[in-house]
């Protein structure tokens, strides 16, 4: 890095109006940029990591108009609390649980169908495939707060009201266009070649699709899995109005009961809070980098 | 001949020979079902999990806009026909022009932000040594990681108007500094989530804070890809950096900022987990966004399906209308 900077400088023609010399300049300059850096670093981080103090610190430190950057002592009572006593009636494992089933849910059901719409996409020229593109572009667009109404008087008709099974399947219709959009693009980058060479050894289509085709996208199809949990983790007002009773509930909807009565239990809150963003947190440092390519290359290479 | 060999060497589904025969012999062509019904077959559940759950509620949506749907419809009293009642209805409330201005304007500002604060950083990124990015990198990803309901928990807490930290914060200024900026110099109690102007104020740093991540990466992945002559170049003829930005960055990254705009404002203008946490569920209804209000109307007692319907298709129409006007302004000046 600094070794290429020096042709950089010399290519400059006069020395700066302010009398410093070109490589004080350069290393002023750098520190401006680190000490951006840093404060970027902290904006972003430090609402995170309040969360997580914030849930380990005791009531006497969270109660208080003071600062306190670093909790005195440690405490496991609000982890314990909402374990134990938890919100609504129930241990914030159910809920926990319950988000676990309809995101591993959707993921599984949605994989599928993806995988199989994503490979029609990317391998076969069929008429009405760009009919089918566009088609997928356009229900991107719809917002999921247009089909609140007509999809829960869907759901209590067909006797989903109050069933994770009903949460799933709608999950799977909120994430499988954008799913099946960034599959496409893995399954287009296997070279052909590869299946072609598998038909000419006499495989089966079914045979080169497990055998040769599934190994090859199957980053692709974990990172969009990954995309799809989170959004079905995160999801809350389906979940808020399909699920009555509370032992239905999933994370983002019994968060909500934490609010409301006398005062709001900040210590159980953040901890619940806490619960939830991590596995969220492990599956973004994952796939951080492919979601940005999906989310944008599809529509940059138009 | 040629046949029995492939045959011999075990393709499973033993084409019909005479069919096969017919074919030339090194043809890379799978046995099996013919080719063209393949593609079908496979979109058919994909094609069908988006009709039946998107595209067909889309069209019930606007149906029930002209319908009243109460508590006797939801439990199974056909639905009668109000023609226009609902939109009628809907325009001559003050709270819809209110959410209206609010989604409006909330859009506006948080877009605006997050671009400019986004690409600030992913430029940023793009400059700073490999070690420190990569600190910047886990920092922003872990802002952008966080669960909606779990951001407005946490802003909720941070301006909170006894122990958050903002009004801890706004107490540290210089009082002169303070008095100057804002009017006003103690902070104590500032109960900043009861009014609908300063609740939007940090519904906005909330949005911002979780959003400028995606895009500042986005940029960032838009800027290595442009070959570094350019910037030299640039520089060996004098030119600035704001110079340089602009004639060499921004048009070249014309096309990732234009899917970026889309998907900020597509995502700004239907906020709602965040504003339900930070305003307590539909209680404020001076500061319902038009999500907000549309829910309110269909899921709160008594539930007003049909209105709430109508707000939801004006909702959309004004998404596919900022869309529309986008996408052909794009397809006219070819940058995708």
């Amino acid at each position: 890095m600094t070794t290429s900077l020096a042709p950089r400088t010399a290519a400059r023609r006069q020395p700066s109006p302010s009398g410093m010399s070109p490589l004080a300049r350069k290393r002023l300059s750098r520190a401006a940029l680190n000490t951006a850096g840093v404060l970027v670093f902290l904006f972003a981080i430090f609402p995170v990591y309040w969360m997580v103090s914030t849930a380990f610190k005791t009531n006497d430190q969270i109660f208080t108009t003071d600062f306190i950057p670093i909790p005195r002592e440690l405490t496991f009572e609000h982890v314990e609390r909402i374990l134990t006593e938890g919100v609504a009636g129930n241990s914030i494992w159910v809920y926990m649980r319950n988000s676990a089933i309809v995101a591993l849910g959707t993921v599984l059901i949605g994989a599928v169908f993806a995988l199989l719409a994503a490979t029609a996409i990317a391998r076969f020229r069929f008429r009405g495939r760009t009919s089918f593109l566009i088609l997928l572009l356009i229900v991107q667009m719809i917002p999921a707060e247009a089909l609140l109404i007509p999809l829960f008087l869907n759901v209590k008709r067909l006797g989903l009201y109050d069933s994770l099974l009903g949460l799933i399947v709608i999950n799977v219709g909120l994430t499988l266009p954008f799913g099946v959009w960034m599959l496409r693009t893995f399954v287009a980058a296997v070279p052909k070649s590869l299946e072609e060479a598998a038909w000419i050894d006499g495989a089966s289509r079914f045979t080169t699709f497990w055998k040769v085709l599934f190994p090859l996208v199957a980053p692709g199809l974990v990172a969009t899995s990954i995309f799809s949990f989170i959004t079905a983790w995160n999801e809350l007002v389906f979940a808020l109005i399909l699920m009555s009773d509370s032992s239905g509930y999933t994370m983002p909807v019994a968060l909500q009961f934490f609010f409301g009565q006398r005062g709001v239990d900040w210590g159980a809150i953040m901890a619940g809070s806490t619960m939830m963003t991590i596995p969220v947190v492990v599956f973004f440092l994952l796939v951080q980098r492919r979601m940005v390519t999906g989310l944008v290359a599809g529509a940059v290479k138009g | 001949m040629t046949n029995t060999s492939t045959i011999a060497r075990g393709g499973g589904n033993l084409p019909a020979p005479e069919r096969s025969s017919k074919r030339s012999r090194r043809q890379a062509k799978p046995s099996g079902l013919p080719g063209w019904v393949i593609p079908y077959v496979l979109i058919v559940p994909g094609l069908l999990v988006i009709a039946g759950l998107l595209l067909y509620p889309l069209i019930q949506m606007i149906i029930i806009s002209f319908q009243k749907v109460g508590l006797r419809q939801i439990r199974g009293v056909p639905a009668d026909w109000v023609g226009g009642d609902n939109y009628t209805q809907v325009l001559d409330n003050e709270i819809f022009w209110s959410s209206l201005r609010n989604t409006v304007l909330f859009a506006v500002v948080t877009v605006t932000l997050t671009l400019v604060l986004g690409t600030a950083v992913g430029t940023l990124l793009n400059k700073l040594s490999k070690r420190m990015s990569a600190l910047v990198i886990v920092g922003i990803m872990s802002a952008w990681a966080v669960p909606p309901v779990a951001q407005g928990v946490i802003w909720r807490w941070l301006f909170d108007a006894d122990a958050g930290m903002i009004n801890w914060g706004l107490n540290l200024l210089p009082d002169w500094f303070s008095e100057m900026l804002f009017g006003r110099s103690d902070w104590t109690g500032e109960p900043w989530l009861n009014d609908p102007l300063s609740l939007y104020i940090a519904l906005i740093v909330c949005v911002v804070w979780a959003s400028f991540p995606f895009i500042a990466v986005s940029v960032l992945a838009g800027l290595k890809g442009i070959p570094s002559e350019l910037y030299e170049a640039a520089r060996v003829d004098g030119s600035g950096a704001w110079r340089t930005f602009r004639k060499i960055t921004l048009p070249l990254l014309k096309p990732v900022f234009s899917v970026l705009t889309i998907l900020s404002i597509i995502w700004n203008f239907k906020v709602f987990s965040q504003l339900y946490v930070l305003m307590n569920g539909p209680t404020n209804r001076e500061a319902f966004n038009l999500s907000m209000f549309s829910f309110a109307e269909a899921f709160r007692s008594p539930p007003k399906m049909g209105t709430g319907a109508a707000i939801a298709v004006i909702l959309t129409v004004l998404l596919l209308i900022v869309t529309a006007v986008y996408i052909r302004q794009i397809v006219k000046t070819e940058e995708l």
